[in-house]
């Protein structure tokens, strides 16, 4: 692990710039490399998932620019940054989506509990059976409502039908949708509204127990009382799953993380315990950022 | 607002905020679909009005001449033609009369002046009778006859009489033909195939050899007793025949001769100027019964179409159940596996152009492959003691299987290309959504890609329905027959005989239209095959359409 740390200046220095923006970021979008503030706090966590010196190129374009950050376990790690600073890849690079993408390039790599992700003798398969991942946009199979929260145990195979009911209701009440659809399981999925089809995407995520939890913005498609039930879901999950979650909301990052990151362009800020990026980050670009001021 | 908007427009010229509005082109493009939808009801409205009216009752007119002679029969045509004699004028108006009683006068229909008409009635008791040969009759009713002895005489008694008799002996003549057909056909073929087993084992094992002996000694038992079988039966339709013999009808035509019709040769008789609107209407739905489910007669010029709607509808549903899975699997490895090099492109290059090969191109490679080529291997394998023995084909000629064969091979490209779009359509977020839980790419595909693209397959199936069941040119080559009475699939052993030859409703519309001696009488019914086949297609794309919107219910719904 690279210790970006040692050659950053201390935060005081920083903290004399007047500017909002500060040089950082206007070295970013000049394509300078920056180093990450990584608090040392993450650290002392044991990591689930290590991201390691990660770069990634769709074609030409590099839209990751090696990230390094350890994904605390049993914990909720929250990612910000403005749109298209490459959240959503950084998360697809995790349980490998990325390969459907043609013309991709990575250098880099990541670790899930030590296994190396992107080792060529890693069965893609398996990986993402150890993940559940949550899109950004609800993405409801066309199947009912049942099927669609058992389908990663039937790709595996299993056909208990006591098993299957029961993961259906766990996994459907742990997303808040149990109430409202357990007396239609058997109806399309693609007839519920678009807030019940991103929490039937939650269970359906939940529903093999994964390792490691990929949400993707969970929670731009909900009204607010589904996203207070998905935050209390999260909370719920914490201490049980490794949660890694793309956010644009800060009081949502800030209430239901307990990690935040925040990312700019391809590259990663500032990584540290979410009060104290919330409350005193090294940086004052994260602190404009998560207060509103830029972004 | 409002008023600043006016005064913005005011300032143009009334012609640019016309095209900037976009009118002109609202016009343009609802009237060009106005026009294509006006042609298309057009089109099926002639032909559904043509084909509908051509059993209606028509009404019996009773014509003098100005000659004296007297006929009776429908008006099917009225015409103006110009003055003979070349001057300026009233045109002539003349009528085409189906006079019918074509053995009596040598003509079936006869145009007359509207100047030589001295008078025309209806006659109450003007009959028409389809027979089972000779075509139309129309007379009077007389008197009815047993053994040559009046039972009833005057045309109401007679008339009374008939209707009393006629289902008996219908059901008479029925069973008769049904025992020539079917059992008398069974024993006809179990002793076809004794005597090809003695070919065969002559073929298998030398001429002199014991298996040969056998065999013969096994068609000599079979004989013997299929030649009592046969007496048995002769016994039966003689009886039956004899009884419907007893039965006749005598008729005077409109001149006056006499004329006795034997019952059983009377197909349905009935009489239009008697009729009010629902005894016309019973008289049109029996003709119609008839005309669905009976075999046809007099070189397809009368009687019923059911055996070429039975291809028909056979053949459309082989192709489709042959095509389906093919396009299919064809279009997931072109979509779903094949990389996207120049090799692919090429490929959906030459399928689309496949669909645009004229379909008679299809009929001679059918022919050529299906029928002489693997027909002829196969008969050569399997049937080769009919091949040697009678000359005859059994695969190595067209039939069912082939001609299925032939048109799902050219309606394949549409069901591909259609395919293939579907499956494109499917949206990119569910295949990550099952990639992400796990699922293999066949996984993927199976669970989620084809259930959504399923009603766009259904589209692809629909349309190669539509053009396979209408098309005749490849038909002719490869198994298309002008009569075909044997349906492929029957009663007798093995049930399903794919190698025969079928009738089809396309085919019967050109034989009709072109190959008919009686083109006149052919005419309506041309355009009856042609509502029928229509509407046919009509029902087997509304059930597809049926099943793929409940299809599109179940699996691609509104996202939101
Ligand atoms: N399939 C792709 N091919 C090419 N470029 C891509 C592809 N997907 C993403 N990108 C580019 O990569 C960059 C990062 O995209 P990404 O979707 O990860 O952004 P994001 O942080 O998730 O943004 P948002 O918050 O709007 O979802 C963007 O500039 C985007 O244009
Ligand atoms: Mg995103």
């Amino acid at each position: 692990m690279p210790r970006d740390t040692e050659q950053t200046p201390p935060a005081a220095v920083l903290n004399e710039q007047p500017a909002a923006v500060g040089d950082r970021l206007l070295a970013v979008a000049n394509g300078e490399d920056i180093p990450s503030e990584v608090h040392d706090r993450v650290r002392e966590e044991t990591p689930v998932l290590e991201i390691d010196r990660f770069s990634l190129w769709y074609g030409r374009k590099q839209a990751i620019h090696s990230v390094s950050m350890p994904i605390p376990h049993n914990q909720v790690t929250a990612l910000v940054g403005p749109s298209g600073c490459g959240k959503s890849t950084l998360l697809k690079s995790v349980n490998r989506l990325n390969d459907l993408v043609q013309n991709v390039r990575i250098t880099g790599d990541m670790r899930l509990n030590g296994d190396s992700i992107y080792d060529p003798r890693m069965d893609v398969i398996d990986l993402r059976k150890r993940m559940g991942m949550v899109f950004q946009k609800p993405n409801p199979f066309p199947m009912s409502i049942y099927e669609n929260v058992v389908y990663a145990l039937r790709i595996d195979g299993e056909r208990n039908r006591g098993v299957l009911d029961e993961a259906c209701e766990v996994s459907l009440r742990g997303a808040a949708l149990w109430d409202e659809v357990k007396d239609r399981l058997r109806d399309s999925a693609l007839g519920l509204s678009g807030g019940q089809q991103q929490r039937l995407c939650i269970a359906r995520a939940i529903a093999a127990e994964p390792e490691v939890l990929l949400l993707d913005e969970p929670c731009s498609a909900l009204d607010p009382i589904a996203t207070g039930k998905v935050e209390d879901l999260i909370q719920e999950l914490r201490g049980r799953y490794s949660v890694l979650m793309v956010t644009h909301n800060m009081q949502q990052a800030s209430r239901a993380s307990d990690y935040t990151a925040f990312m700019y362009l391809g590259r990663l800020v500032e990584y540290g315990p979410t009060s104290d990026i919330f409350t005193k980050p090294i940086l004052r670009e994260t602190e404009s950022y998560v207060t509103g001021r830029f972004g | 607002m409002s008023f600043d908007h006016s005064r913005r427009r005011g300032a143009r010229s009334p012609f640019s905020s016309l095209t900037a509005h976009g009118e002109p082109w609202v016009w343009l493009t609802a009237g060009s679909l106005a026009i294509a939808v006006l042609m298309i009801v057009g089109l099926l409205g002639f032909i559904a009005i043509r084909g509908a009216a051509t059993f209606w009752p028509q009404p019996l007119v009773e014509v003098t001449l100005r000659d004296g002679r007297q006929t009776l029969g429908e008006v099917t045509d009225r015409e103006r033609v110009p003055q003979p004699s070349g001057e300026a004028g009233v045109p002539l108006e003349r009528q085409l009369i189906r006079t019918a009683n074509f053995e009596l006068t040598g003509q079936h229909y006869e145009w007359i002046a509207a100047d030589a008409i001295q008078a025309s009635r209806l006659p109450e008791w003007a009959t028409a009778v389809e027979r089972l040969e000779g075509g139309r009759f129309h007379g009077f009713p007389v008197r009815l006859l047993r053994d040559g002895e009046p039972v009833a005489t005057g045309a109401a008694a007679a008339w009374r009489e008939y209707l009393q008799i006629r289902p008996a002996v219908r059901r008479r003549f029925l069973e008769a033909c049904r025992i020539d057909r079917r059992d008398r056909g069974n024993l006809q073929q179990q002793l076809r195939e004794a005597r090809l087993d003695v070919v065969a084992a002559g073929l298998r094992e030398g001429p002199e050899s014991a298996a040969v002996a056998t065999a013969e000694a096994a068609e000599q038992a079979l004989a013997a007793r299929v030649a009592s079988l046969s007496e048995e039966l002769d016994a039966t339709t003689e009886r039956l025949r004899a009884e419907n013999r007893a039965w006749a009808f005598e008729f005077t035509t409109a001149d006056g001769q006499a004329v006795v019709l034997p019952v059983a040769q009377m197909v349905q008789a009935w009489q239009p100027n008697r009729l009010g609107f629902f005894g016309k209407l019973a008289v049109y739905g029996a003709r119609w019964q008839e005309f669905l489910t009976d075999d046809p007669r007099e070189a397809n010029s009368a009687g019923g179409v059911f055996p070429a709607i039975w291809g028909t509808v056979a053949m459309t549903l082989i192709m489709a159940v042959l095509v389906a899975p093919f396009g299919v699997l064809a279009a997931l490895y072109l979509r779903e596996y094949a990389s996207g090099g120049p090799l692919t492109a090429a490929v959906r290059i030459a399928i689309n152009n496949l669909a645009g090969v004229p379909s008679i191109v299809y009929g001679a490679f059918g022919l050529g492959f299906f029928c002489y080529g693997v027909g002829g291997r196969i008969d050569e394998l399997f049937f080769q003691a009919s091949l040697v023995a009678d000359n005859q084909s059994t695969f190595g000629a067209g039939g069912l299987l082939w001609a299925s064969l032939t048109l799902a091979l050219l309606t394949l490209p549409v069901v591909i290309i259609a395919t293939e779009e579907a499956l494109a359509a499917v949206p990119k977020s569910m295949r990550e959504g099952s990639y992400a839980c796990g699922a293999s790419k066949w996984q993927t595909i199976r669970r989620i890609v084809l259930p959504r693209a399923l009603p766009g397959i259904m589209t692809g199936l629909i349309l190669a329905m539509a053009r396979g069941a209408g098309e005749v040119a490849p038909l002719m080559l490869v198994g298309v027959k002008k009569v075909a009475l044997d349906l492929p699939i029957d009663g007798t052993f093995p049930f399903v005989h794919a190698e025969r030859g079928f009738m089809h409703l396309a085919y019967l519309i050109y034989d009709m239209g072109f190959q008919s001696s009686n083109s006149q009488a052919a005419k309506p019914m041309v355009f009856t095959i042609t509502f029928l086949l229509v509407a046919i297609i009509a029902l087997l794309n509304i059930a597809a359409i049926f099943i793929r919107s409940r299809l599109k219910r179940r699996y691609v719904m509104q996202q939101f």
